[in-house]
């Protein structure tokens, strides 16, 4: 983990209430995909956790919904802000098990790890499936940036005004076979994945956090291998531990 | 130079700033941000005789200046901090810490007190009285000074470290509790633990909390602790370890100046993990700001 100041190089609206943040500053403390950061927002008590989306060597990608006060907050940041970040939090996905044709599965805002994970993949050699799911055409973004890294992408809007009308789960059984999945979205997903997938996989999971680095207990939950805490042992959970 | 030093109960602290129980761990996983030897000294996340889950989550709910907690006490419980985090804790910080015990009926105090004795890390012994007694409906044991005072005797009897009762502020009178447990034996008080609070969410329309409700904390009740620290001074002759609130050097020389021997950090750690360190580095300045030369003499110095 480290804390510092991070300054933001651009903050631009991709798709409806949803926005994309660059942050400059240091990224040594980013160990795996799927870790996430916590920034501090004037005037608001409690930081506000944003998985990472992307990073190199001194940036760091965010897409964030604007939600409540917080992220709305973000969405007006501009150029140049400085923001007190703490980076580089939580386990992140464990690719050694991908196999070698994992699904990548993100619904709404948890599309974004799943493009960390899957250069993470391909660095190693692996290619995996990317299946996009939103509610609807307006709330669609990333599908360009997964195709530009040449893997191949399902997107499946759930009224149908894009792509495959359904949901995630829906588009399973059209991708052929799979090694393995891994997952970041919204709980109802989650549950339909569970049933739905069967390989192994890894779900990213959100909790409420008052410290995001462990100090806390705000954030636990049971698994099959005791407590853990969403924000240091996750905030990825592997399949077979997972308590629903 | 200027002073920094305080003694509680016969231990020297190099400085006043205590992280506060419960926003700290076991104090080791801090250990990877900063030298965690600069503390004063560490308040162990609280311990009961069984381990416990806790609560249901949401546990947490941000709030103005502050935030709450319903995390219930989640810990291994006693052996497990006796085997595997005191252990951690010893081969990364060197100084006396404080043991935070609770319980739900005074066996378990008198239980969990006696074994931690043998511990030769532990300093002090605070124990919290904010915890509901199974006894008698649930009613906090904090709430009630015969409660308060038995809880102190009963833990007295069974340890010869310095006890230091941990007071609620969710009371009418707290000197009152205070007292009664001076009468008891403590060698000293802590307080305040957190106020009961709730917040509702506009989107749900339901509580934000899976537990309805929790403990508040952070800047917002700093003028609530300054108050009961105040107040608990003049009606007891044993030290106070002042907190509630405390987010700055300036913020540790009021709670002195209270009537605080030493104080505790709680909330800030969470929202800023170098809160202590940052505190302890600014002191020397301040202390020269408001011309102070030792903190020692403070202590109570707005009586
Ligand atoms: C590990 C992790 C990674 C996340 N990654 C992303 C991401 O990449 N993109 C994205 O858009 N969102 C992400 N979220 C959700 C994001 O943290 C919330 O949307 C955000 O905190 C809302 O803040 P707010 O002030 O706008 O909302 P408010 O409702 O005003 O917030 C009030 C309080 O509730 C907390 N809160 C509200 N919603 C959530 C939530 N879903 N999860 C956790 N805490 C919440 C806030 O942090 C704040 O403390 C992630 C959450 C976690 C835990
Ligand atoms: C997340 C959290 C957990 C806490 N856990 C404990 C605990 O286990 N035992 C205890 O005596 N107090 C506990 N407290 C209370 C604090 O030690 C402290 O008394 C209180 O928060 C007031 O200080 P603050 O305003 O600096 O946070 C906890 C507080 C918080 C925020
Ligand atoms: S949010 Fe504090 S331990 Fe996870």
């Amino acid at each position: 983990m480290n804390q510092g100041t991070y300054s933001v190089l651009s903050n631009i609206n991709i798709a409806k209430d949803v926005y994309k943040m660059i942050l400059g500053g240091d990224t040594s403390q980013i160990t795996a995909p799927g870790q996430f950061i916590n920034i501090k927002l004037d005037g608001l008590y409690l930081r506000r956790p944003i998985s990472i989306c992307d990073n190199d060597e001194n940036t760091i990608t965010i897409i964030y919904k604007a939600v409540g006060k917080g992220t709305e907050m973000m969405s007006r940041f501009e150029a140049y802000k400085n923001l007190d970040v703490l980076v580089g939090l939580g386990n992140g996905f464990d690719i050694s098990k991908s196999g070698d044709r994992p699904l990548l599965i993100g619904g709404g805002v948890g599309v974004p790890p799943m493009y960390s994970l899957c250069k993470a993949l391909l660095d190693k050699g692996v290619k995996p499936v990317v299946i996009l799911g939103f509610n609807s055409l307006e709330d669609v973004f990333y599908e360009k940036k997964f195709l530009n890294l040449g893997v191949d992408v399902y997107v499946a809007t759930v009224d149908g005004s894009y792509g495959i009308k359904g949901f995630v789960t829906d588009v399973i059984p059209l991708v052929g076979e799979y090694s393995y999945f891994y997952t970041c979205g919204p709980m109802p997903m989650f549950k339909a994945l569970y049933k739905t997938c069967v390989t192994s996989g890894q779900f990213s999971f959100e909790e409420r956090m008052g410290c995001g680095f462990g100090a806390c207990m705000g954030c636990t939950c049971k698994t099959k291998n005791g407590n853990k805490r969403i924000c240091k042992d996750g905030p990825v959970l592997e399949k077979e531990e997972i308590i629903w | 130079m200027v002073n920094t030093t305080v003694t509680l109960s016969g231990i020297t602290l190099d400085n006043p700033v205590i992280p506060a129980s419960g926003t700290f761990g076991f104090g080791y996983e801090f250990a990877d941000i900063y030298d965690i030897n600069i503390l004063g000294s560490i308040s162990c996340k609280g311990t009961t005789k069984a381990p416990r889950f806790g609560n249901p989550t949401p546990r947490i709910a941000e709030c103005t200046q502050g935030l709450i907690n319903s995390v219930g006490l989640q810990n291994p419980g006693i052996d497990k901090v006796i085997s595997e985090e005191l252990p951690k804790l010893a081969k990364v910080y060197s100084k006396p810490v404080i043991a935070n015990i609770s319980g739900f009926s005074i066996d378990d105090y008198a239980y969990t007190c006696e074994k931690i004795d043998s511990e030769p890390q532990v300093g002090i012994i605070e124990v919290n009285i904010s915890c509901p007694n199974v006894h008698n409906g649930g009613m906090s044991f904090g709430t009630d000074a015969g409660t308060a005072l038995a809880v102190t005797k009963a833990v007295k009897a069974v340890t010869t470290k310095p006890v230091y009762i941990k007071l609620s502020p969710n009371v009418t009178d707290i000197t009152e509790i205070a007292k009664a447990c001076e009468q008891g034996g403590a060698d000293g008080i802590s307080l305040i633990n957190t106020l009961m609070g709730m917040r509702i969410d506009l989107k749900t329309k339901k509580p934000v909390i899976a537990n309805k409700m929790g403990g508040f904390s952070g800047p917002a009740i700093l003028p609530v602790a300054v108050r009961m620290v105040y107040q608990v001074y003049e009606a007891v002759n044993i030290p106070i370890i002042g907190m509630g609130g405390i987010s700055c050097a300036e913020d540790v020389i009021e709670m002195m100046l209270a009537g605080a021997t030493a104080v505790q950090v709680g909330a800030a750690n969470l929202v800023d993990p170098c809160a202590c360190k940052t505190i302890i580095e600014d002191l020397p300045a301040v202390m020269q700001k408001y011309n102070i030369n030792s903190l020692q003499n403070i202590i109570g110095g707005s009586h």
